[in-house]
């Protein structure tokens, strides 16, 4: 058994139970902006955490080196991370490689040593075609599996995820966050149900570009987590987000579906609902839940997802936890609560607690004047505008 | 919250500091920026105990159980506080008198428990608003969200009462067990249209929930029925409704709101939903 | 009336000594006997006897034996009597079946598999009778440490509560039992120094003068709850959940809610009660810290909060999450604790035995170096004092008694609380049967289980040469497993006999 005991679950329970608040911003035209904002508003929800995790991502934080997957790693020990070394080198081209600057401070205790790595992978001596981003999700689970003491928890390309055990504020005073830059941020405040010390076990949870936070627990891991196992996927951390990122990635990435059709196989209506809506409908949402009903996420939840140029906030369809989405300008706030996106932003053009089940997605717009987000039409499948009663 | 320890700044347009018992006549003003909600609420009672009524506080950014530790205060239910920014959730959770005025949105678990009183909240309010909820009236001008009105109770002279001037989300008025609410389904603020809400009153037991516009048979539970206010409940839906109206300042929309016809009237088809369940 | 089913009881009456008093037909509440005039002789409707035993103990000539159906299916491992008789009612009626008391289920009952130790030559067993021996116990937060200032003790500010013995009553509703035997738990509870539930059926104002012995429940349902609630009483519990039925709500049906119930419980006359399976303000554990600290703030920070699960699979990790979350004291109720009424298959099926979960909570607690945040009571399947004992070895504060409670009130075990036909008057509210608990005599009763039980602790802890339950606590060398596997001895955090 691998020793993680720092970054992995220390009493191997089988599932890890945590709740907690999140946030992401975005900035709909790209603009890059610093983490102070997001660190203040996750602060503000200081009690729905307990100070055993707190995290960050950041989508286009290094744009010197767009092209290289930077690999953010965790290591126990220093000869954890010679023998991780020793693996990078053989099977990726190492372009820069560099300890994560820190900050110590005196709320955090007892961290592991935080490295990232540019690279690409190589492909040369492989005897099969297979995508870059499938070599390199390969690699990081045999890290993530079989090397002593080391554990990568970002792995996309102009981005980077950064946790911990600490408050998020205490975590982002640590890595220094307020001098980096990105266009989407998400943030994360944990309140695991036990564990301490536990660096691996925070979000957000992560797979190449793709991030998840998540508040809730989702009572459907062992039927969700199994599925998964069938599809290559080793959910190591115990954690149901952590289901929820490989979820996205299978749903996603591998099999090419939209993100809308992901977090509607996520959280699709009830059967009664889906008898009510009209035959394209009917057979739309059969189908997802015939085929992917292994991966309806049963129980509370709250998730922000983000990859490049997309964020995402969504609830399981009876809505048990909380979000709140938020518009200013260019600017799209998901969080679960209002008062801190007041606290960031006083002024919002509108401000609206979505519909359960239903995603509220934030795209880089092509062009000026589209709409800042999909979503928030909240109207049911199958009902028209003009049959809501209004007055 | 951040863990600032202290009242950062009372700023106060007391005069009359001189410890004597005081008429409680002026407005107190409380900056709560970055200011713990122990803090924050420890310093309320602190006034309200020295006899000061009024408060006004300002910047308020998620402090979280306004109102709930003002028990055992001679004359609560002349305390006034108004709330200026978006407070945190259980506000006026347990409250037992006092009048709370929200200038933004509320929100989660407004009025839990909530025994006697009064919240106006000139915005939208979050879930599970009014659980419980004992006593008292609670105001909404615009939307709420899920699960409000869940499980709230009446006895003898004690109904809670709920104004929602917006719309509702799923599982409104869930074991619903006594008291009223009135939705308005009106659109006072600038807000998006809001889909229809299902499940309303799954589990009703009590108390009545009355809808300006139509209701489906498929968005109720199956303890529910559909009915007209009767003459005696259409003049409490005025009653509340010119409340509702005088709270907020709306009352030229008044007229527009009170036309009976369009008024459906929510109802537990038993006291004792669950009695053919059981095998003995 | 059912038509397919054995009668599970037989009434043997002894002809020659029955003399036709019929007061076997007057005491029993399911209808059993009736009279037949012509001939002068009793007759019996056996398919209503529950075993409750009234008849048989109130018989002036003891001419009545109640004992089980020698009748039976052809015996079959598989199908036993008990699953031919459940599935055929469900097929006449539809329904959900209920049962109440705690699961008779025969799992393992580790109690009965730990050993106590005594001390032999090398340190000297204690005489309880004559030497002092301390059972006092505190409930609440305790600090991580003290600090001196200027050579004076600064004194911790969590608030705690005495009770005089590691023994509490657990949490049975006005509604669920009678208004005499609630007023019995009160006062013996009071009298003695202890503590009693109130369950989530309110609190008659006239009980509240046994307010210091009090801890009132916030349960899901919201019943009678106040802030003078509160604040009247020593202690507020959340109840999440209850280990006969993890998972699910309450219903008190209608026709128990009587005028002073629906006082208590601020409802009208005659509406079910219903308590939602989860509180609805609480769907995460982030949502009990909330909601511990809206009760914090409406007591003003002076009383502990207690929070009770059932022990369930997670249990552990729930319980330093409630920790974390704030609660002073932690509950867990195991699989075999009673109620008033759950469906069978829950009570039956669902949940972990407390021992196993206990050893395990007590264990993560000091794991995490937070055991001393809060105290740790434990009930569901408390039988005597020697469980008691046992598990305030493997860990616990003190423990909740129901069952064991009610039935030093009368009751036999007959499982049918639900029915609100309690023949010995504790779980009904039909005033005909609610006299059967004499206030005097149960509160008496009470102090007299409370009292025995203490000593023999007492006697127990002597002979382990320890005076003071303190030394007790945790103390899991006294404990050795017997007929155990190594995974449960792992489990239970002890060695086998013998090693």
């Amino acid at each position: 058994m691998k020793d993680l005991s720092k970054v992995n679950n220390p009493y191997n329970d089988e599932k890890v139970i945590s709740q907690c608040s999140i946030f992401g911003m975005m900035s709909t035209v790209g603009e890059l902006f610093s983490g102070k904002a997001i660190i203040t508003a996750v602060a503000n929800m200081h009690d729905r955490g307990n100070g055993l995790g707190g995290g960050f991502a950041i989508y286009g934080c290094y744009p010197d080196r767009s092209e290289d997957y930077c690999l953010q790693i965790m290591f126990n020990t220093r000869v954890s991370r010679e023998e991780t070394e020793v693996y990078l080198k053989r099977f990726f081209h190492i372009n820069h490689a560099e300890e994560i600057p820190t900050f110590p401070t005196k709320a955090i205790k007892n961290p592991p040593d935080v490295w990232r790595y540019f690279v690409q992978p190589k492909l040369e001596e492989l005897h099969e075609i297979i995508s870059e981003d499938d070599v390199v999700t390969r690699r990081v689970f045999t890290i993530n599996t079989t090397l002593e003491g080391a554990y990568v928890f970002s792995s996309g390309k102009n981005m980077g995820v950064f946790k911990g055990v600490g408050f998020p504020e205490e975590i982002a005073e640590y890595f220094g966050l307020e001098h980096y830059q990105g266009y989407i941020w998400t943030a994360h405040g944990r309140f695991p149900t036990n564990t301490q010390g536990w660096w691996g076990g925070a979000h957000p949870f992560s797979l190449l570009d793709w991030t998840v936070v998540h508040n809730g627990e989702i009572s459907s891991y062992g039927a969700n987590r199994r599925f998964l196992e069938m599809y290559d996927y080793v959910c190591s951390m115990h954690t149901d987000t952590e289901v929820v990122a490989y979820a996205v990635d299978l749903l996603a990435r591998r099999h090419g579906l939209p993100v809308e059709v992901v977090m509607d196989i996520f959280s699709p209506p009830v059967w009664e609902q889906i008898d009510r809506m009209g035959p394209e409908e009917r057979v739309y949402f059969e189908a997802l839940r015939n085929t992917y009903g292994p991966l309806l996420l049963n129980g509370p939840f709250a998730i922000i997802v983000a990859h490049h140029g997309e964020m995402v906030a969504h609830t399981d369809r009876i809505r048990l936890r909380p979000m709140v989405a938020g518009i200013r300008g260019d600017m799209v706030y998901a969080s679960s609560e209002e008062s801190a996106i007041r606290l960031v932003s006083p002024q919002l053009d509108r401000v609206w607690i979505p519909v359960g089940g239903h995603p509220i997605i934030a795209r880089i717009k092509d062009t000026p004047g589209q709409e800042v987000v999909k979503g928030g039409r909240e109207l049911d499948k199958g009902e028209k505008a003009e049959e809501f009663p209004t007055c | 919250m951040k863990t600032s320890s202290a009242v950062k700044k009372t700023r106060s347009t007391s005069s009359s500091r001189s410890g004597k018992q005081r008429s409680g006549a002026h407005w107190i003003k409380l900056d709560a920026q970055g200011v713990y909600y122990k803090d924050l609420n420890r310093q309320i009672r602190s006034l309200a105990l020295q006899g000061d009524r009024r408060f006004e506080i300002h910047n308020v950014f998620g402090q979280r159980y306004l109102g709930t530790n003002l028990w055992g205060i001679e004359g609560r239910d002349r305390i006034v506080i108004r709330v200026y920014g978006t407070p945190g959730s259980d506000m006026g959770a347990f409250m037992d008198g006092p009048r709370i005025e929200v200038f933004g949105n509320a929100q989660d678990a407004t009025g839990n428990t909530m025994n006697c009183g009064q919240i106006a909240i000139h915005g939208s309010a979050g879930d599970v608003l009014g659980y419980g909820m004992r006593g008292g009236e609670i105001y909404v001008r615009d939307n709420v969200g899920y699960r409000v009105g869940i499980h709230m109770k009446e006895y003898r002279d004690k109904i809670p009462t709920v104004v929602i001037g917006g719309t509702m989300q799923d599982f409104f008025g869930e074991y619903m067990a006594g008291g009223r609410i009135i939705v308005l389904n009106k659109f006072f603020a600038d807000n998006p249209p809001v889909r229809r809400s299902y499940f309303i009153g799954t589990g009703m037991h009590g108390g009545n929930i009355y809808v300006r516009g139509d209701v489906d048979l498929h968005q109720i539970g199956a303890e529910v029925g559909i009915a007209s206010p009767t003459d005696a409940e259409w003049k409490i839906i005025e009653k509340y409704v010119h409340n509702f109206c005088k709270v907020f300042g709306l009352e030229e929309n008044k007229a527009k709101l009170l036309k009976r016809h369009k008024f459906t009237r929510l109802y537990a088809k038993s006291s004792r939903p669950y009695g053919r369940l059981y095998a003995y | 009336m059912l038509t397919s089913l054995l009668p599970e009881f037989t009434v043997d009456r002894s002809e020659d000594r029955c003399i036709q008093c019929r007061v076997c037909e007057r005491q029993c509440s399911f209808d059993v006997f009736g009279y037949d005039g012509e001939n002068n002789v009793m007759v019996h409707r056996e398919e209503n006897c529950v075993a409750c035993q009234r008849c048989s103990v109130l018989c002036p000539t003891n001419a009545l034996v109640i004992r089980e159906n020698q009748y039976t299916y052809r015996p079959n491992a598989n199908w036993t009597r008990e699953y031919i008789q459940d599935l055929k009612k469900q097929a006449e009626t539809g329904g959900v079946l209920l049962t109440g008391m705690g699961c008779d289920k025969p799992h393992k009952i580790y109690w009965d598999h730990i050993l106590i130790n005594a001390s032999q030559v090398t340190n000297p067993s204690i005489d309880p009778l004559r030497e002092p021996m301390e059972l006092r116990t505190h409930l609440g937060r305790k600090p991580d440490q003290l600090e001196m200032v200027d050579g004076k003790l600064v004194l911790p500010d969590y608030p705690n509560v005495e009770i005089s013995t590691p023994i509490m009553f657990g949490a049975m509703s006005y509604g669920a039992i009678s208004y005499n035997s609630f007023r019995c738990l009160a006062r013996a509870a009071f009298e003695y120094g202890t503590m009693f539930n109130t369950g989530e059926g309110g609190w008659p104002m006239e009980l509240r003068k046994y307010g210091k012995s009090t801890i009132v429940q916030c349960a899901s349902g919201r019943f009678g709850l106040d802030l003078e609630y509160f604040n009247d009483a020593a202690v507020v519990e959340i109840k999440i959940g209850q280990g006969a039925k993890p998972g699910i709500g309450g219903h008190l049906p209608g026709e128990k809610v009587s005028e002073h119930i629906s006082q208590t419980r601020m409802i009208p006359e005659g509406s079910d009660a219903i308590s939602p399976a989860p509180h609805h303000d609480i769907y995460s554990i982030e949502d009990l810290h909330m909601l511990i600290h809206a009760i914090k703030e409406a007591v003003d920070y002076q009383k502990p909060v207690s929070v009770k699960i059932s022990a369930v699979h997670n249990a552990p990790a729930i319980a330093s999450g409630m920790v974390r979350a704030g609660a002073d004291i932690i509950v867990l109720d195991g699989l075999r604790g009673g109620t008033g009424a759950a469906p069978k298959i829950l009570r039956d099926n669902v949940g972990i035995p407390i021992e196993l979960a206990l050893a395990a909570v007590d264990t993560r607690l000091r794991n995490e170096g937070i055991r001393n945040w809060a105290s740790l009571v434990v009930s569901g399947g408390i039988r005597n004092s020697a469980d008691i004992f046992k598990a305030i070895a493997l860990g616990a504060d003190a423990v909740y008694i129901g069952t064991p409670a009610l039935m030093a009130l009368g009751c036999t075990v007959c499982q049918k609380c639900y029915t609100g036909k309690c023949a010995w008057g504790i779980t009904t509210q039909d005033p005909y049967l609610t006299k059967r608990v004499n206030p005097e005599i149960g509160t008496q009763n009470l102090k007299n289980l409370l009292r025995a039980w203490s000593l023999e602790i007492k006697e127990l802890l002597g002979c382990g040469g320890i005076n003071s339950i303190e030394s007790l606590r945790g103390n899991r060398l006294q404990l050795r497993g017997i007929g155990l596997e190594s995974w449960e001895l792992e489990a239970l955090g002890i060695r086998g006999a013998g090693q």
